[in-house]
């Protein structure tokens, strides 16, 4: 019993991470019907950024454990990563709205790109960032159920960062002018919205989240410069399964997925694991095909 | 009598979607504080007209000059701040967002010289119905409600120039007598420019100061609604 009850947590952590991973391919795609595979790039940016920062911290404080450091890597990894999102908008992106395959080419070229860059800076070898103190414990539910705290910290974290982001979305004017973009780009124009700065800021949001769940990552396990590509596939995979650019469907799918591949994984292999896991995605399209929420039409 | 410099004027403008042309060499001018109205039947290139207006599309050849600018080449975000206001034909109302914050986009272009609240209660002043339904999700309206709506919405930061593309279409008549009046107490209020499509001949020309008339992409009728010879103006409207 114990057993399941701390695989079914260990789903729930791997979920919020693909969550974030995915909502900011959700939101790219819903907005401006951009595939991005240098998505998982962002996270790899993110991660090294968390990295960079503890390297530097420890050379000045002497404690690479410290737990301040940590906190701040958080918002500094969605800046970076952020940044690095708004920066191939601008420059590559934006200039191939309407052409699916050029945009599909292009970003995994990008993607090549940030990789080698990433080898360039920290080396190919993977790197360790030494999780703070305070996150080494574990909660103990019962005798044999112990809970780690990193993996309950991370849990938080993709749930502070989907309450941020419905305040934007929903309570901010920016917000809603990304909504109305959403719903009726050449409306929302003729309004007063300038749909190219929306564009930009939500690729930069969704690059952003990604970086936050390159941060979390660090605390389980090493990171290198290809990380990004071990969790893209899975964040398509719930992108497609949650209904093409719908936030509720997404958050679902991230925990049916995360869930699953933690389930199987347990009782066979990775391998295995994963390959029943899109098996049973295959299937659930085959019933479904415009995923657990369709796009509703005007 | 054209007795004013033009607040908009079109010359020779053409549009076309891929090879095909819509419409061809049109040249238009609306006066300050005038109604104008774009008289023909479906199909012959008057939303075009108006989406070319607002910049939706952009004119193969041609010029767009409002308020002594050229606009030819501003995108439709520039010309909304500039004082574009569009009600769109078929509404084009944020389904997923509520009656609320469907104004407040209307307000993106506002100047920031009336608060928004206010703005609002002006809006909410002249269509009582949206006040109850402000929380409502615009996809839930009633057509009629929704035609309110997408009029709020670009009254709400006073356009100076205001284009209406069949704003009667489609919904029930009560509503359709309502916004009949709310255009004519604009008219005599004369702070807003109108450009509009109409349907409705006798609505059109008791409402309208200047009229053209268009057929397969051309202008080929123009005057005062007074002097314009209704009969004709008929032939060219009938099915």
């Amino acid at each position: 019993m114990e057993v399941w009850a701390s695989q079914l947590f260990n789903g729930l952590s791997l979920s919020s991470i693909l969550l974030l991973t995915a909502l900011g391919l959700a939101l790219s795609f819903g907005l401006m019907n951009v595939i991005n595979l240098a998505h998982g790039e962002f996270i790899m940016i993110g991660a090294y950024t968390t990295y960079a920062l503890q390297q530097v911290a420890a050379h000045y404080t002497g404690d690479p454990q410290s737990g301040i450091t940590f906190l701040i890597a958080i918002p500094a990894s969605f800046i970076m990563s952020a940044a690095a999102g708004y920066l191939v908008e601008v420059t590559v992106i934006r200039f191939l709205y309407r052409r699916p395959l050029d945009t599909l080419l292009a970003t995994w070229g990008v993607g090549l790109f940030l990789q080698q860059l990433a080898r360039s800076i920290f080396g190919a070898p993977n790197v360790q960032v030494v999780a703070p103190a305070w996150l080494s414990s574990t909660v103990s539910i019962t005798s044999n159920l112990l809970l780690p705290m990193k993996r309950i910290f991370i849990i938080g974290l993709v749930l502070a960062c989907l309450g941020a982001l419905y305040l934007y979305m929903y309570r901010s004017n920016e917000g809603r002018r990304m909504r109305g973009v959403m719903q009726n780009r050449e409306m929302a124009s003729s309004l007063g919205v300038s749909t190219r700065r929306v564009d930009s800021f939500t690729f930069a949001l969704g690059s952003g989240l990604a970086g936050v769940a390159g941060c979390a990552l660090t605390l389980i396990g090493p990171i290198g410069p290809s990380l990004g590509t071990f969790y893209i596939v899975d964040a398509f995979i719930v992108v497609i399964l949650g209904g093409l650019g719908q936030i509720p469907g997404t958050i679902m799918a991230a925990l049916i997925i995360g869930i699953l591949n933690t389930l199987f994984e347990f009782g066979t292999t990775a391998v295995v694991g994963k390959v029943l896991v899109f098996a049973m995605v295959i299937l659930f399209l085959q019933w479904k095909p415009a995923g657990l929420m369709r796009a509703r039409g005007r | 009598m054209r007795y004013q410099e033009p607040l908009l004027t079109i010359r020779d403008l053409t549009v076309g979607y891929g090879q095909s042309m819509v419409l061809n060499d049109v040249a238009l001018d609306v006066s300050q504080g005038q109604v104008v109205c774009l008289l023909g039947r479906n199909g012959v290139g008057k939303t075009t007209l108006m989406k070319a207006v607002m910049g939706q599309l952009s004119p193969r050849a041609g010029q767009l000059v409002f308020a002594q600018s050229d606009m030819t080449r501003w995108p439709p975000h520039r010309r909304a701040k500039a004082g574009f206001g569009y009600v769109p034909q078929g509404r084009h109302v944020f389904p997923y967002l509520s009656v609320h914050d469907n104004l407040l986009m209307g307000l993106e272009a506002a100047d920031g010289t009336e608060a928004r609240s206010v703005a609002l209660d002006r809006m909410y002043d002249l269509f009582p119905a949206l006040k109850t339904f402000q929380r409502k999700v615009a996809g839930t309206l009633s057509g009629g409600q929704q035609q309110q709506l997408a009029l709020a919405r670009a009254l709400v930061r006073r356009p100076s120039l205001l284009l209406l593309d069949e704003p009667t279409e489609g919904i029930q008549p009560s509503i359709v007598q309502e916004i009949q009046e709310l255009l004519h107490r604009l008219r005599d209020q004369q702070d807003t420019t109108i450009l509009l499509v109409e349907q409705f001949l006798d609505f059109a020309l008791g409402l309208a100061d200047y009229c053209y008339v268009m057929e397969k992409g051309s202008i080929v009728l123009e005057g005062t609604a007074r002097d314009l010879d209704q009969n004709l103006v008929r032939e060219y409207v009938s099915v």
